[in-house]
């Protein structure tokens, strides 16, 4: 048997080298963003731009030690609109696509008006939702969770049909139950599908809450974004840009690490 | 029209008394006909033939002649149309919804299971106690060359290993019949020539009845006790031929007289010479 010996069982890396070797992958990826921060930092030290234009990334920093600009209370508010939005978006449109999955007839019905519905910007619609839910976090959040819903009904879905009619035959044969047959295989393939669209998701429930907060609210980084930008406050502008692009990277990071933690490396979906 | 596909009570079977054991799979005139659009489609005709306890049957036929078509209708997946499909006998009883070990051209293991517990899937789906199903399971994968593998994940693994994989997942519920689809038609040929030995011993030591689908003649000759011709368009049973070759049998016997007049045969039957 030649073709068992390609693998010998019980070997495994060292931790110590994989971590230096992951470190080592990302280097590039890190040195340009510190390139890209000393390029800044040298066009507003020698380039002769105005700081209202172009501050530099020490006066920007330097905001943060300033108490007036309440930034906990804002980088607060807007940190649960997005989660808010995202768990909201994530659970439900896992759900209604496992509804759809389970009852083809009421996919067949609803996804046509999901597509229409997602046709509509989300971002128009929030100052309507704003007048039936009032100021505050929920309307931001509502509108969080309408821009993540679709991409993860979508993804899930696709991952819940996609599964290998041979397997599916498999464990009819043995008179397997349909729950069995969403369990053991259905639910599992669709895993790498779902955290695809947990990623697209990350991404844009950021730009979903800060929109509201641009519209209507009197907190959040959104929000705050808009008064500093009324006095030409840039240095406070970038730092609003700079936390909430944290607030993605942040979201995004953890569902990366959950995709790591429950989806097996070769069925990841890039 | 007689249509059954029963556990094999003797007077359900209405076998004629004879001195040779009653077949364990019993099929006669059995025909399917897809239904699509309106359209009729006949996928199967004419398939008669017997299995004996213990077999490894081949069925050999271009594509399209409804090789799967007939392995679903002894799974039970997919109902017939015509003709008689029995399995089991009073010795040895079929029960047809444990029964049943499925083996495809794709390996199709899950991905996010260990080796050890994608074996472990019908005995899951069956609700057999763990603890046996398991030494089971160790024991089929020594038995397919895979002792050591168990926590792997299938990527670690190449396309023959998986594929001994889920032999091993066909045989962990001990099933009476193995319907095996093509099991090596996405193997390159020398591993194929290497499966094909293999599972001639795996049969050996299992003692299991087996239905193996090839389009490949040689593959036909060399692995069944029988071999059953379809052809297609129309999809007809041409042939049964009883394989009568040395045993054990090794790579050399392909180049016996026997084994050459067995395939040109074949190649007859199917229209090529
Ligand atoms: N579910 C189905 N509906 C309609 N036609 C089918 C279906 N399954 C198979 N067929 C047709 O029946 C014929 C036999 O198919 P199949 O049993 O898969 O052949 P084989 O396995 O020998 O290649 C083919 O022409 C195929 O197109
Ligand atoms: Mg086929």
């Amino acid at each position: 048997m030649a073709d068992t010996a390609q693998a010998t069982p019980g070997t495994g890396n060292g931790e110590a080298p994989r971590l230096a070797m992951q470190l080592g992958r990302m280097g590039p990826a890190i040195g340009i963003h510190l390139a890209l921060l000393a390029l800044w930092y040298a066009v507003t030290a020698w380039g002769g731009i105005p700081r209202f234009i172009l501050p530099s990334p020490v006066d920007t920093v330097a905001t943060l030690l300033q108490p007036h600009y309440n930034w906990g209370m804002h980088i607060y508010i807007t940190t649960i609109e997005v989660f808010g939005g995202f768990i909201l978006a994530s659970v439900f449109g896992v759900a209604l696509a496992v509804v759809f999955s389970w009852w083809p007839v009421t996919g067949r019905t609803a996804m046509p008006l999901l597509v229409t519905l997602n046709m509509i910007p989300k971002v128009a619609m929030a100052p309507l939702l704003i007048v039936w839910l009032s100021y505050g976090i929920v309307p931001n959040i509502v509108i969080a969770f309408t821009i993540c819903f679709f991409p993860i009904v979508i993804t899930t879905a696709r991952g819940l049909r996609e599964v290998e009619s041979d397997l599916v035959d498999l464990v009819r044969a043995l008179r397997g139950s349909r729950k069995q047959i969403f369990t053991k295989i259905q639910l599992p393939s669709a895993l790498p599908y779902i955290f695809s669209g947990m990623r697209v998701a990350a991404v844009l429930a950021v730009a979903g809450a800060v929109v509201g907060e641009f519209i209507g609210s009197e907190r959040g980084l959104g929000y705050l974004m808009l008064q500093v930008q009324s006095s030409l406050d840039t240095p406070a502008m970038f730092m609003c840009l700079a936390l909430i692009s944290a607030i993605g990277i942040v979201l995004y990071g953890l569902v990366v690490f959950g995709e790591r933690l429950f989806v097996v490396a070769d069925a990841r979906l890039d | 029209m007689l249509t059954t596909l029963n556990t094999g009570s003797p007077i359900a079977s209405g076998q004629p008394v004879t001195d040779a054991p009653p077949p364990f799979i019993h099929l006669k005139g059995v025909r399917k006909v897809y239904r699509q659009r309106g359209q009729e489609f006949l996928a199967v005709s004419d398939a008669t033939f017997d299995v004996a306890e213990g077999e490894l049957i081949t069925l050999v036929g271009p594509s399209g002649c409804g090789k799967s078509t007939l392995l679903k209708i002894l799974a039970g997946l997919h109902g017939h149309d015509g003709g008689i499909v029995r399995i089991g006998n009073d010795r040895q009883p079929f029960d047809a919804g444990r029964d049943i070990g499925m083996v495809f051209q794709q390996a199709l293991l899950l991905k996010w299971r260990r080796i050890l517990d994608n074996v472990m899937l019908p005995a899951e789906i069956l609700g057999l106690p763990v603890k046996e199903s398991r030494e089971r399971a160790r024991h089929l994968l020594a038995l397919v060359g895979l002792a050591g593998f168990e926590d792997k994940f299938p990527y670690e693994l190449s396309g023959g290993m998986q594929q001994r994989v889920s032999i091993a997942r066909a045989l962990v519920h001990d099933p009476k019949l193995v319907l095996m689809d093509e099991p090596f038609g996405a193997l390159d040929a020398l591993t194929r020539e290497r499966m094909n030995i293999e599972l001639r011993r795996i049969w050996q030591d299992s003692g299991k009845t087996i239905l193996f689908v090839t389009h490949g003649i040689a593959e036909a000759v060399f692995l069944g006790t029988q071999v059953v011709v379809l052809t297609a368009r129309p999809a007809r049973m041409a042939a049964r031929i009883t394989i009568d070759l040395p045993e054990p049998r090794t790579l050399d016997i392909k180049t016996h007289d026997a084994f050459g007049a067995y395939t040109r045969e074949i190649y007859g039957l199917l229209g090529m010479h």
